[in-house]
């Protein structure tokens, strides 16, 4: 995933015209980049590290009548996902209200309802 | 009519109603209305919408099967399938709504500049959507044909005539709102059953925590649900249930690529991604998805449970038992060609085993019967002990049967059923109009046509779909699950790609991203259909790095990713105006064409 977020040599403020990219607007994107950065390691360490690379060690343990890999990998992985995107959500609410880039709806295309 | 086939009737015939009066509630006389509901929809109802627009035939009534059968490995497809939901989220829908326009090839046509790009987006998502609405069509057939005793046919063209009136009438408006009221349908089919099943097994009523508890009643009573069967399974020479990769199971490396192709291929599929351009902004896109998985994770923890239950009960009330004594419901279902037994060591008992009781799917010689009154098969038996054939998708549509619940809750899982499939193929058939009428039609080859023009195009392109879906669902290829791994594949070697670098590079050009989708879509299509069409008897041993078809669209994703960098490294930059927009989808608030 991460040559998919890597920021290109087009980005290099170089190469964009003075006034483009606000210093806001530049600073909004790296906090964006960053919070996604970390929520996909999460998103990685329990959809493939946890549930199918680490199965076997972590079926030594047990939570209740479940062998605790094999919980993960049905049911716990599934809750951390939901909480992934009510993280993100949350914080990006924050974020934009915080740099003033909140969209209030104004924008939509140009419609006929 | 006994009580069970009225009660299926008055269920069918409700909710069919209820969509009816929606449908017309909402019809639409705009583009905008057909295409995205008017960008109207309210976060939570879309998050419903999606739901139900996600969860197919398939997750209703085939995920639960699978499971079933497959212990630990099935846990590939409840990861793959929520795991999307979180790239989604993150990486696609606010960008997507930010963007604004209506399907997906409007982006990657917009974004590459190019209409070769839009048309090999057209092509993808024509193709992926076709693969599916058929599987969709099928399962209305099954349903019809087992809970009321109705011919496939006469199934099959009921349903196409449910879709096709409220898809052509009130196009994503009429098909939102079925769908927000087809999840609470299908949820409560699914949830229902498993309620009564889990209490009536281990005494605790929610299935998520009931198939972590002990076995109330039978031979393995106070050992815990799974450990009894680890037993069972041992005890009839399988694999555990819960054990991980080991012999007669996927290996790790396969079920890590799968689960990948899965995630990355459901974050490409076109017909989700087009739900969240139907929300008013971004920060409700972003809220869309978090509902969309809080509604979808109610029927994936519920899933598990329900395919432990369901193994667990088929062999407790099959195994060793004389066919003479079965249930009702075994022979109803070996009526309908989905269960059979053969009597190998004659003895009129039942046998459950390793590997398969006979090759291939049952072929019944006409109604003649067997010894014990079973009916007689055609196919040869194989050398094995196993005796007893079950097809896996009939697992959740019979477990309240096997379980004993009362005739209402079977009605209800049939509503569900249908619930499922009409709510998926509706979406389906929205993106197979919408690349035609839209895309196709009024971006390529008829720019100057009007509004009222493209919504002939799209009404006209909605109906022939979902006619030639019809004829496939009566005549299935027997290819459709080969189909399916190719749509995956598919989204995720070509869209998914595409749909992120644009957004989060503006050094990306036409020609990288023309070259990559090519790319990821060859690899993937040769390499699926080499081992399922062409060398179809080459096993595990000739995959490249041990990976099966399912899992290649992991490897063509890499490629594609690999490609389109390098080769737009090597070729002039994108324009001015489309490094500016690509600016502007990435903060919620700057204005189209600032």
């Amino acid at each position: 995933m991460s040559e998919a977020v890597k920021q290109s040599p087009g980005d290099a403020p170089a190469e964009s015209k003075p006034g483009e990219v606000s210093e806001n607007h530049k600073k909004y994107w790296q906090k964006n980049i960053k919070l996604v950065l970390w929520l996909l390691v999460v998103w990685f360490l329990f959809g493939c590290v946890l549930s199918i690379l680490f199965v076997e060690e972590l079926n030594k343990f047990s939570i209740g009548g479940f062998p605790l890999g094999f919980w993960i990998s049905q049911q716990g992985t599934i809750l951390v996902f939901i909480g992934l995107i009510f993280i993100y959500a949350k914080s990006l609410q924050k974020l934009d209200k915080e740099f003033g880039v909140e969209d209030d709806g104004s924008d939509t295309m140009g419609g006929h309802e | 009519m006994n009580d069970q086939t009225i009660w299926n009737l008055v269920f069918v015939i409700a909710s069919f109603s209820l969509y009816i009066g929606i449908a017309i509630w909402a019809r639409v006389q705009s583009t905008k209305g057909f295409y995205v509901a008017g960008q109207g929809v309210p976060t939570v109802l879309n998050g419903m919408a999606t739901g139900a627009d996600w969860m197919s035939a398939a997750s209703f009534m085939g995920m639960a099967g699978l499971i079933s059968v497959m212990g630990y490995t099935g846990s590939m497809y409840l990861i793959g399938w929520t795991g999307g939901y979180v790239l989604l989220a993150m990486l696609l829908a606010p960008y997507l709504r930010k963007f604004g326009k209506f399907t997906v090839p409007d982006f990657v046509g917009d974004r590459y500049y190019s209409n070769l790009a839009r048309v090999v987006a057209i092509i993808c998502a024509i193709f992926v959507s076709f693969t599916y609405v058929c599987g969709q069509m099928r399962g209305v057939g099954i349903v019809f044909a087992n809970l009321l005793g109705w011919d496939i046919t006469l199934g099959v063209v009921v349903g196409i005539g449910m879709v096709f009136f409220y898809a052509t009438l009130g196009g994503m408006k009429g098909i939102t709102y079925t769908q927000v009221a087809q999840y609470c349908v299908l949820i409560s089919a699914f949830v229902i059953p498993a309620i009564g099943i889990s209490y009536e097994m281990t005494g605790n009523a929610i299935p998520q925590i009931g198939f972590g508890s002990k076995v109330t009643s039978g031979d393995n009573a106070g050992l815990y649900l799974l450990e009894a069967l680890d037993k069972i399974h041992t005890d009839l020479g399988l694999p555990e249930y819960t054990a991980a990769f080991v012999a007669g199971k996927k290996s790790k490396i396969d079920v890590l690529m799968i689960t990948i192709a899965l995630m990355v291929g459901t974050a490409g599929l076109p017909h989700v991604i087009i739900r969240f351009y139907t929300v008013k902004t971004v920060g409700a896109a972003r809220w869309s998805a978090f509902w969309a998985l809080v509604f979808i994770g109610m029927l994936y923890t519920t899933a598990p449970a329900v395919g432990a239950f369901a193994r667990a009960n088929l062999l407790q009330t099959t195994h060793n038992k004389a066919y003479k004594d079965v249930p009702g419901w075994f022979k109803k279902w070996e009526d309908s060609g989905l269960i059979a037994w053969v009597d190998k060591n004659g003895d009129g008992n039942i046998q459950f085993g390793k590997g398969a009781a006979f090759v291939g799917k049952p072929k019944f010689d006409g109604d003649k019967t067997d010894a014990a009154g079973q009916r007689l098969i055609t196919n040869a038996a194989t050398e094995g002990p196993n005796e007893l054939y079950v097809d896996r998708d009939i697992m959740v549509l019979a477990n309240p049967e096997i379980a004993k619940l009362p005739p209402w809750v079977v009605a209800l899982v049939a509503a569900g059923g249908l619930a499922a499939a009409l709510s998926t193929a509706a979406g389906l058939l929205l993106v197979i109009s919408s690349s035609v009428s839209h895309d196709l039609m009024k971006s390529i080859l008829k720019p100057n046509m009007s509004e009222k023009e493209e919504l002939v195009w799209a009404r006209v392109a909605a109906g022939v779909a979902v006619v030639i879906a019809g004829y496939f669902g009566i005549n299935p290829p027997d290819y459709v699950a080969a189909l399916v791994a190719f749509a995956f594949g598919l989204a995720a070697s070509s869209f998914f790609p595409a749909i992120i670098l644009g957004i989060f590079s503006k050094r990306v050009n036409k020609e990288g991203a023309v070259a990559g989708m090519i790319t990821g879509i060859l690899f993937t299509a040769g390499y699926i259909i080499y081992f399922k069409f062409i060398n179809t008897s080459a096993g595990p041993d000739k995959w490249l790095f041990g990976i099966s078809p399912e899992g290649i669209g992991t490897v063509g994703m890499i490629l594609n990713f690999v490609v389109t960098l390098v080769v737009s490294k090597i070729t002039p930059e994108p324009p001015a105006e489309v490094k500016k927009q690509v600016e502007m989808i990435r903060y919620p608030n700057s204005k189209h064409g600032a």
